[in-house]
C-alpha cells in the first residue's frame, strides 16, 4: 500500500496508518470469514443431498415417483413405498408441536416474567440438561413408565371426552402415534423453553414498563407487547423443536409400535421415517433394500423442505394480518 | 361498566398467568421425575471402578466405563471445534452482514440440516470419512456430531445477536469503531448469556446422540489411542447395555446415563463461570 | 471477549492434546476389530476378554451392530472379521469376492434358539404350539386364544376368550431370520406370502425394537405373543412355549435340546458350514434353533493379524466352548467342532 506522502517510521502518523490498515483488513477478514462459514453450511448440505441422491439411484430408477405413494414395505419381495412412514412422521411431529409450543411458551413466560431470577436460572439450567438425556433413555422411560400410564389414564380419558372423533377410536395397545407424540413433546419442550425464555428476557424493560404505565395488566403487557417483540425468536425455537421431532429416531421407535399403516386413529400403532431407517439400516441386506432406506432419508429431507416452507408461509400471512389489524 | 371491564381483565390476567405456572409445573415435574429416576437407578452402580476401569463381560464385577467417558469427552471436544466455529461465524454473517435473500436461503438450509435424522448424518459421515479411511475412528465420530452442531449454533447465534438493540451497534460505530470491531467487541459480549446458553443446549443435544456414533466411532472395549481408532462413547454403551438381557448391564446403563448428564452439567457450569464476567442487557 | 474466548479455546485445545496422547501402556499391541450380530455379543465379549489372559498382546474389539452390518462392514473392509446370525447368501459371497478379491469363510461358534413367549391372562403354565398354530397366529388367521387349534394341543389349559396380539421385531435380526426360516419350511402359505429374511412384511402385529423391546411389550400387553432369544425369556422370567418338532415331540428350548438340534444337522454339514438347522431331526431336538457364525476372510495381507485370528479361532472352538453354557448358549457338537478346526488351515 503506497502512501501518497512519505511517512517516517515510528511516528504517530505511521502507527495510526498501520492501525487503520489493520482495522480495515480486519473488517474484510471478518466479512470473508463469516461469509465462508455461511457458504460452508450450504456446501455441507449440498454434499449431503448429493450423497443421498447417488446412494438412492437404484430405487429411484425402479420406483420413481410411485415410491412416494406406495403403501407397501416388503423387504423380501423387494417392494418399497414411503407413504405410511411419511404419514407417521407428519402425525407425530404435528402432535408434538401442537402440545409442546403452548406448554413451552407458557413455561418460558413464567420463567422469564414471573419467577424470581435465581429460581428461574436454576430451573432453566436443569431444563436444558433434559436435552442431554440420550434418546435411548427417553425410549426406555417411555416404554416402561409412560406407555402404561397413558394406557391406564390418558387414553381412556381421551376416549371418554373426545371419543366421537375418529382420532380417538379403536383399540389401544399402548404403543401408538399418541405415545410417540407424548414422548416427543417431552423431548422438544426444553428447546422451546430455553430459547423462548432468552428472547423474552431480551425484550427491553422499557417496553414492559410502557405497557404497564398505560394501564395494561401483567398478562396483557406480556401477551400484547413482549411476545410480539420476541415472536421471531419464539418461532425460531418452534423450528428447532420441529426439526428435532422430525428426525428423532430411538425414542420414537420404542413407543410407536413400528407398524406401517395409515389410519385416522391416534390410538393405532404407526411408523415414522427416522424410526424405520434406525430399525432396518444395520441389518439391511441387498442393495435395493439399503438404498431404499437411504431414499427414505432423502424423502424426509424433501418433507422437511415442504413443512418448513408451509410453516414460513403460514407465519408470513399471520404476521401480515397482524400488521393490518 | 369500568369495574366490570377491569374485573374481566384481571380475571384473564390471573387465569393466564396461573396457566403458565401450571405449564412450568408440568415441565418441572417431568424433569425431576426423569432426573430422579436416573439418580435412583444409576447411583448404586457408581463406584471408583466405574470411572477408572474398562468394561468387563457380563457376570464379572469390577468393570467400568472409563473408556466411554474419555471417548465421549474427546468426540464432543472435536465436535465443538468443528461445529461451533462454523455455526458461530455463519450466524454472525446472517445477523450482521448478509442481505435478505441470501440470509433466507442460509436460514432455510440450516433448518433443513437440523431436521435430518441423526442416523442419516451418521450414514453421511460414514460415506465421507469412514469409507475413505477404511476404518471407524474417533475423528469420524467428531465429524458427525460436529455437523449436527452447526444448525443450532447458526440459529442461536443469529437469534441472540439480533436481539441486541441496534442502539448498541450504532453507539459503538459512532465512537469510531468499524463494523468488525463493533461486532466483536460490543455486540457479541452483549449477547454473551444467550450465546452461551445456546451453545450449551447444542452440546447437550449432541452429547446424547447414539445413532451417528454407531456408524462412525463404532465402539471399543479398550482404550482408544489417538484419533483414528474406534472409540467407546457413553450413549452407545448405554444403548448396548440397555438392550441386553443382563441386569448388571442395565444397572451400568442407568449409571452411564447419570454420568453423561453430569458431564454435560459440568461443561455447562464451567462455561457459564468463564462467560459470566459482567451481566447481559435487559435484565430487570 | 478475548479473555473468556481464549480460556475456552485453551480448554478445548488441551482436551484435544490429551486425546491425542491417550493410549494404553506401551506394548506391541495387535489391534483387531470385528463387528456383527448382537445375539452372540455377550459370549464374544467374554471370549475376547478371557483370551487376553492367554495372549495379552492381542486386543480384540467386537461391536454388535447387527448381522447385516457385520456382513456389510467386512465386505467394505472396515473391520477385520464379521459375525452373523444368518449365513451369507450366494449373492453376498459374490459381492465380497468382487470387493476384496478373495473369498470369506464361515465358522459356527455357538447355538441359539428362538422361543415363543406369551402373556395369556389366567394361564401360568406352559403352552404347547404346533407349527400350524404358530403359522396361523403369525399370519393373522388364528385370532383368539381359545381357538380350537390351540385348545387341541393344550388339553389341560383354560384358555380365555382374549384377542391374540402378535408382537414381532421391527428391526432386522437373525432371530427373525431363524423364526421365519422355520415358518417358511413348515407352512407353504407363510413361505409364499411372507418368506424368510432378517426383516419381512409381517401380516399382522406390533413391531418392537430388539429382543428387549419384544420382551417388554409382551410383558405389558395382555394376550400378546412374540418370539425372543432363549436367554431373554429366561432372564425376564417369561413363559416359553414348547414346540412340536419333526419327531412329533413337544420340546421346550434349553441348552440340551438346542445342542440336540445341532447334532442332528451335523451329519449333513456342508463344507462351508452354511446350514439351517431349523426343524432338525431327532427326538430331543428343539425345532427353532440356529447357529451363529464368525465371518473370517480367507486371506489376510497382515500376517500378524492372520496368525492371531487363527489362534483365536482355535481357542474359541476348544477352550472357549467351556464357558458358553454359563451364558445360556449351547455348545457346538463335537463333529462340527472337529470339522471347523480342520477348516482353519484354509486361512492364508
Amino acid at each position: 500500500m503506497a502512501a501518497s506522502t512519505p511517512v517516517l517510521e515510528g511516528t504517530p502518523q505511521s502507527r495510526a496508518r498501520s492501525f487503520a490498515y489493520g482495522l480495515k483488513a480486519g473488517d474484510e477478514l471478518a466479512y470473508v470469514l463469516t461469509l465462508a462459514a455461511a457458504s460452508a453450511v450450504i456446501l455441507i448440505v449440498a454434499l449431503l443431498v448429493y450423497q443421498l441422491w447417488i446412494s438412492s439411484r437404484l430405487p429411484i430408477h425402479k420406483f420413481g415417483f410411485s415410491f412416494l405413494t406406495g403403501r407397501t414395505w416388503d423387504p423380501n419381495a423387494g417392494d418399497f413405498g414411503a407413504l405410511p412412514f411419511v404419514f407417521g412422521t407428519c402425525v407425530t411431529s404435528a402432535l408434538a408441536l401442537i402440545v409442546a409450543v403452548p406448554v413451552g411458551v407458557g413455561a418460558a413466560i413464567f420463567l422469564a416474567e414471573l419467577a424470581p431470577p435465581k429460581t428461574s436460572n436454576a430451573l432453566t439450567f436443569l431444563i436444558e440438561l433434559l436435552a442431554a438425556v440420550p434418546s435411548v433413555i427417553y425410549g426406555l422411560l417411555g416404554i416402561f413408565i409412560l406407555v402404561p400410564r397413558i394406557r391406564q389414564y390418558l387414553a381412556p380419558a381421551l376416549r371418554d371426552v373426545f371419543g366421537f372423533l375418529p382420532l380417538f377410536q379403536g383399540p389401544f395397545y399402548g404403543v401408538s402415534f399418541l405415545s410417540a407424540g407424548v414422548v416427543l413433546v417431552i423431548m422438544v419442550v426444553p428447546f422451546i423453553i430455553s430459547v423462548s425464555r432468552e428472547v423474552l428476557m431480551a425484550v427491553p424493560v422499557e417496553q414492559r414498563e410502557a405497557a404497564l404505565a398505560l394501564g395494561a395488566t401483567r398478562w396483557e403487557s406480556t401477551w400484547d407487547i413482549v411476545i410480539p417483540n420476541a415472536s421471531t425468536g419464539i418461532i425460531g425455537s418452534g423450528f428447532l423443536a420441529l426439526a428435532r421431532a422430525l428426525g428423532e429416531t430411538m425414542a420414537v421407535t420404542m413407543v410407536i409400535g413400528n407398524t406401517p399403516q395409515i389410519t385416522a386413529s391416534l390410538f393405532a400403532p404407526g411408523y415414522s421415517i427416522a424410526a424405520v431407517i434406525a430399525n432396518e439400516f444395520t441389518e439391511a441386506t441387498g442393495d435395493l433394500y439399503l438404498s431404499s432406506l437411504v431414499f427414505l432419508g432423502l424423502v424426509l429431507f424433501g418433507l422437511t423442505i415442504l413443512i418448513n416452507a408451509f410453516a414460513r408461509i403460514l407465519i408470513l400471512t399471520t404476521q401480515r394480518k397482524g400488521a393490518q389489524s | 361498566m369500568t369495574r366490570q371491564v377491569t374485573f374481566r381483565r384481571r380475571f384473564i390476567n390471573a387465569f393466564m398467568l396461573s396457566l403458565t405456572g401450571v405449564a412450568t409445573l408440568l415441565v418441572v415435574s417431568v424433569l425431576f421425575f426423569i432426573l430422579g429416576y436416573l439418580l435412583w437407578h444409576g447411583i448404586g452402580s457408581l463406584s471408583w471402578n466405574f470411572f477408572t476401569k474398562l468394561p468387563k463381560p457380563t457376570g464379572e464385577t469390577g468393570g467400568g466405563l472409563a473408556n466411554a467417558i474419555v471417548g465421549s469427552a474427546k468426540i464432543l471436544a472435536l465436535a465443538t471445534l468443528i461445529g461451533v466455529p462454523v455455526g458461530f461465524l455463519a450466524g454472525i454473517y446472517l445477523a450482521e452482514y448478509s442481505g435478505r435473500t441470501f440470509a433466507f436461503v442460509v436460514r432455510y438450509i440450516t433448518d433443513l440440516l437440523n431436521g435430518v435424522p441423526s442416523i442419516v448424518i451418521g450414514i453421511f459421515a460414514y460415506a465421507i470419512v469412514v469409507k475413505p479411511m477404511k476404518h471407524f475412528s474417533t475423528f469420524a465420530g467428531g465429524c458427525a456430531l460436529g455437523i449436527m452442531m452447526i444448525p443450532i449454533a447458526v440459529r442461536t447465534t443469529e437469534q441472540f445477536l439480533r436481539s441486541v438493540p441496534t442502539a448498541l451497534r450504532e453507539g459503538s460505530m459512532a465512537l469510531g469503531a468499524n463494523k468488525a470491531t463493533a461486532i466483536f467487541t460490543v455486540v457479541i459480549p452483549a449477547a454473551k448469556q444467550g450465546l452461551t446458553s445456546g451453545m450449551m443446549l447444542n452440546l447437550a443435544r449432541v452429547a446424547g446422540e447414539t445413532a451417528p456414533l454407531l456408524f462412525t466411532a463404532l465402539g471399543n472395549m479398550y482404550w482408544s489411542a489417538g484419533w483414528s481408532q474406534p472409540s467407546a462413547s457413553l450413549p452407545v454403551m448405554i444403548y448396548q447395555y440397555a438392550i441386553s438381557p443382563y441386569e448388571d448391564y442395565h444397572q451400568q446403563a442407568w449409571a452411564a446415563g447419570l454420568v453423561l448428564l453430569a458431564l454435560v452439567l459440568s461443561i455447562n457450569v464451567t462455561a457459564r463461570l468463564i462467560m459470566s464476567r459482567g451481566s447481559s442487557l435487559a435484565r430487570r | 471477549m478475548s479473555h473468556s474466548l481464549r480460556a475456552f479455546i485453551c480448554s478445548i485445545a488441551a482436551t484435544l492434546a490429551i486425546g491425542a496422547f491417550s493410549a494404553s501402556p506401551v506394548q506391541a499391541q495387535v489391534l483387531i476389530n470385528g463387528a456383527g450380530a448382537t445375539f452372540p455379543a455377550p459370549i464374544y465379549q467374554k471370549w475376547f476378554s478371557d483370551y487376553r489372559n492367554v495372549n495379552s498382546n492381542v486386543q480384540i474389539n467386537y461391536q454388535a451392530i447387527g448381522s447385516g452390518g457385520g456382513i456389510r462392514q467386512i465386505s467394505e473392509g472396515t473391520v477385520d472379521f464379521g459375525a452373523s446370525d444368518g449365513p451369507m447368501t450366494d449373492e453376498q459371497l459374490k459381492e465380497y469376492q468382487s470387493k476384496q478379491g478373495h473369498s470369506i469363510l464361515h465358522f459356527p461358534t455357538v447355538l441359539g434358539a428362538a422361543v415363543p413367549t406369551y402373556n395369556v391372562p389366567g394361564v401360568a403354565s406352559n403352552l404347547n404350539f404346533t407349527p400350524e398354530v404358530l403359522a396361523g397366529i403369525f399370519l393373522g388367521k388364528i385370532t383368539k386364544w381359545n381357538d380350537q387349534a390351540i385348545q387341541k394341543v393344550n388339553a389341560g389349559a383354560k384358555l380365555p376368550d382374549t384377542e391374540i396380539v402378535v408382537v414381532h421385531r421391527s428391526d432386522g435380526s437373525g432371530t427373525t431370520y431363524c423364526w421365519t426360516d422355520y415358518l417358511s419350511k413348515l407352512s407353504p402359505e407363510w413361505a409364499k406370502q411372507v418368506g424368510r429374511n432378517t426383516s419381512v412384511k409381517w401380516p399382522t402385529g406390533l413391531g418392537a425394537k430388539g429382543n428387549d423391546g419384544v420382551t417388554g411389550l409382551v410383558k405389558q400387553t395382555a394376550g400378546a405373543i412374540g418370539y425372543v432369544e432363549l436367554i431373554y425369556a429366561e432372564k425376564n422370567h417369561l413363559p416359553a412355549g414348547a414346540v412340536r418338532n419333526r419327531a412329533g415331540q413337544f420340546v421346550k428350548a434349553n441348552l440340551a435340546s438346542v445342542s440336540a438340534a445341532a447334532a442332528g444337522a451335523a451329519q449333513n454339514m456342508p463344507d462351508d458350514f452354511r446350514v439351517s438347522i431349523t426343524d432338525a431331526p431327532g427326538k430331543e431336538a428343539y425345532p427353532i434353533s440356529t447357529f451363529t457364525w464368525l465371518l473370517i476372510p480367507q486371506h489376510f495381507a497382515d500376517a500378524t493379524k492372520r496368525d492371531n485370528i487363527k489362534r483365536l479361532l482355535k481357542w474359541a472352538l476348544t477352550d472357549g466352548q467351556s464357558s458358553v453354557e454359563s451364558l445360556q448358549y449351547a455348545r457346538l457338537p463335537k463333529q462340527v467342532q472337529a470339522k471347523e478346526l480342520q477348516a482353519i488351515s484354509k486361512i492364508n
